[in-house]
């Protein structure tokens, strides 16, 4: 808690506390809101998916200033890589692997996860090594064409060998089984039942905390000002001795494996993938929730992801029902309604809050004795 | 005294101008050696060539002992050439001391893994980092605005940042290019203190300079540019008595002027 707030850092008993209260609320989170239903869990669950792909794109976009539009490339290839070592589709489409893995491949996700994550990282290169000379807009343009090449190739790579099964998708994907205990199931912890959903909520709960930590180490440490300095101003960053060739590589790759892992994540918890899932549209909602909750902040993205995850499942459950009570009919569609309130959303933002939502603190503005320097006018804006 | 810089030969053509014509200098451990010329001489572009950030045509260098090739600017510092900007090139959003500590980046080698894990030798480093980067401000004497963004400092706190964050590199030769550009009298003699000081800690500096009073008063030998060709070189005496240098600022006397334009 107190590396997220810094207000609490001086004061370990109130951060000790504060964590114990935020805790307790996750935790017991899921069983409240399963009251009203299991897609509200769901909805969480996916939040929790959103927030580390938000972490992941913020360390490309936020700390390093690299502009991607193609973040969901590495969903893409996380969710696929899970996908295919977890389901019968390879062993069904291969003769000679169903033969080597008569009872299928089954994988264990101590493997698939960091394998999902590993491609992922190696494509986070892949892309970047091309780009690293590119900045704004021509990089959003190229990372842009990453994302849908990406796509395009999962969509298309049903022949002449079969290996994404094209539009149809991957199906009967395993779901994570971690020590006997299949997320797939309901179970019974101390003679609480939890149903499936509620285990994944655990699970990207975990994932998400971890990512945060991640996050936050690498903030403050000497890879974190150096992808600071180049978002700043590269030359200065490349005068002080750093690579920055290898440094943005890094955090293409350390993004992607964020993107990686939710991917995984997401293949094991749908149960199905398609390459319908990896839109344009998708990399542009995760770099939103960036945008919006606050660039380069962690509790910002956090929030923002939150925030935009939540809010279409809050739009499916009230826009209909208000409308029938309002208008006897239904006038404008949930989905529709979703994006002109996003647009008005960014809209809104940009005027009143630029740097988002909840934007990291200023420090020190102005000094109060900056006019002893005499012709205090600070050169650069 | 041992050479720390021996710079020779250098050439460097931008389309029809030759900006630079067999440029050359020798500095020498501890000394402060200024480069001094009228606008346009060329002192930037050579300042650019020995830091990498321009390709040169031709020229040797040799940093310590050693040939160096200022093919990448980030070679450059870690080899121990570190520089500061004419239009001051801090990281406005980053607060001083960390603008310092990023100075502190090639000196020191923790990994991701390591920062990710928190393993001792990082936290131990990091520690080092943030102490040494304390005392480098207090050097420059901006310890108060430490944690202050950059781009709210007063513009000559914002010099003595940037001259602590290269100073954080450990470089074995600073190269300051136009540190006294917009400062006022007063920043200027607090500047004069302060480059004195760096340079009786045994760090050997490299002074571009407009401000020729400074110059001369500064450093312990002088080269002079214009339009890309050295013109003198020597003692601030020398080079002050020099009359290619007073016909370079000055410009030549009207009847020369006249003999010029008849060739």
């Amino acid at each position: 808690m107190a590396s997220l707030f810094p207000r609490l850092r001086n004061n370990p008993r109130a951060s000790f506390i504060a964590t114990l209260v935020v805790a307790a609320v996750l935790i017991v989170l899921p069983f409240g809101v399963g009251v009203m239903g299991n897609a509200w869990v769901r909805a969480l669950s996916f939040a929790c998916l959103y927030v580390m792909l938000a972490l992941g794109l913020n360390i490309v976009v936020g700390f390093a200033g690299l502009l991607d539009l193609g973040y969901v490339a590495f969903y893409a290839v996380g969710a696929y890589m899970y996908a295919l070592l977890a389901s019968p589709h390879l062993t069904s489409n291969f003769p000679a692997l169903a033969a080597a893995f008569p009872n299928g491949l089954h994988s264990s996700i101590w493997l698939s996860i960091p394998l999902g994550a590993a491609l992922a990282a190696f494509f986070g290169v892949v892309l970047g090594a091309p780009v690293l000379k590119l900045r704004g807009d021509y990089l959003a343009i190229v990372t842009l064409g990453f994302g849908e090449i990406i796509r395009i190739f999962l969509n298309n790579l049903n022949a002449p060998l079969n290996l994404t099964n094209g539009p149809q998708g991957i199906t009967l994907i395993e779901p994570v089984k971690v020590a006997g205990i299949n997320f797939g199931k309901t179970q019974h912890i101390f003679g609480l039942e939890v149903p499936s959903v509620h285990m994944y909520y655990f699970l990207f709960l975990a994932l998400t905390v971890i990512a945060i930590t991640v996050c936050l180490r690498l903030q403050n440490s000497r890879l974190g000002r150096a992808w600071m300095a180049i978002r700043e101003d590269e030359i200065a960053a490349k005068a002080m001795g750093i690579n920055t060739r290898n440094v943005k590589l890094l955090a293409f790759s350390l993004g992607a494996t964020f993107g990686g892992v939710a991917g995984a994540m997401f293949s094991a918890f749908q149960g199905f993938v398609s390459p319908e899932s990896f839109s344009l549209m998708e990399s542009i909602i995760i770099l939103a929730m960036v945008v919006l909750g606050g660039i380069g902040h962690i509790p910002g993205v956090v929030l923002g992801a939150i925030l935009l995850s939540v809010f279409p499942e809050v739009l499916r459950h009230t826009v209909v029902p208000v409308q029938m009570q309002l208008f006897g009919k239904v006038l404008v569609d949930a989905e529709v309604l979703r994006m002109l309130l996003y647009g008005l959303a960014m809209v809104l933002i940009m005027l009143y809050r630029p740097r988002g939502l909840w934007p990291a603190p200023e420090h020190g503005v102005a000094p109060a004795d900056a006019g002893k320097s005499v012709g205090a006018k600070p050169l650069i804006a | 005294m041992d050479v720390i810089l021996r710079v020779t030969g250098v050439n460097k053509r931008f389309g029809g101008l030759q900006a630079l014509s067999d440029v050359g200098l020798t500095i020498r451990r501890g000394q402060i050696y200024g480069l001094i010329g009228p606008n346009g001489a060329g002192k930037t572009t050579f300042f650019n060539v020995i830091t990498g950030l321009y390709t040169p045509d031709s020229g040797s260098f040799e940093l310590d002992g050693k040939p160096y090739s200022p093919t990448a600017v980030h070679k450059v510092a870690e080899a121990g050439i570190a520089r500061t900007f004419q239009n001051i090139r801090l990281f406005p959003d980053m607060t001083a001391l960390e603008n310092v500590m990023v100075g502190r980046h090639v000196r020191t080698k923790a990994t991701a893994v390591g920062a990710v894990l928190r393993t001792p030798a990082t936290r131990a480093e990091e520690a080092a980092i943030r102490k040494r980067s304390l005392e480098l401000l207090d050097y420059v004497g901006i310890t108060r605005y430490a944690n202050f963004q950059a781009r709210t400092l007063a513009y000559g706190d914002q010099r003595r940042l940037e001259i602590a964050r290269a100073l954080a590199t450990d470089p074995k030769l600073l190269a300051l290019d136009e540190p006294a550009a917009g400062m006022n009298a007063t920043e200027k003699v607090g500047l004069r203190e302060l480059l004195s000081n760096i340079s009786k800690d045994r760090v050997t500096i490299l002074l571009i300079e407009h401000d020729v009073k400074l110059v001369l008063g500064l450093c312990d030998r002088v080269t002079v540019l214009d339009y890309g060709k050295m013109i003198a070189e020597g003692t601030p005496g020398d080079v002050q008595r020099n009359p290619a240098v007073i016909e370079a600022y000055l410009g030549g006397s009207h009847k020369d002027v006249a003999t010029k334009e008849v060739a």
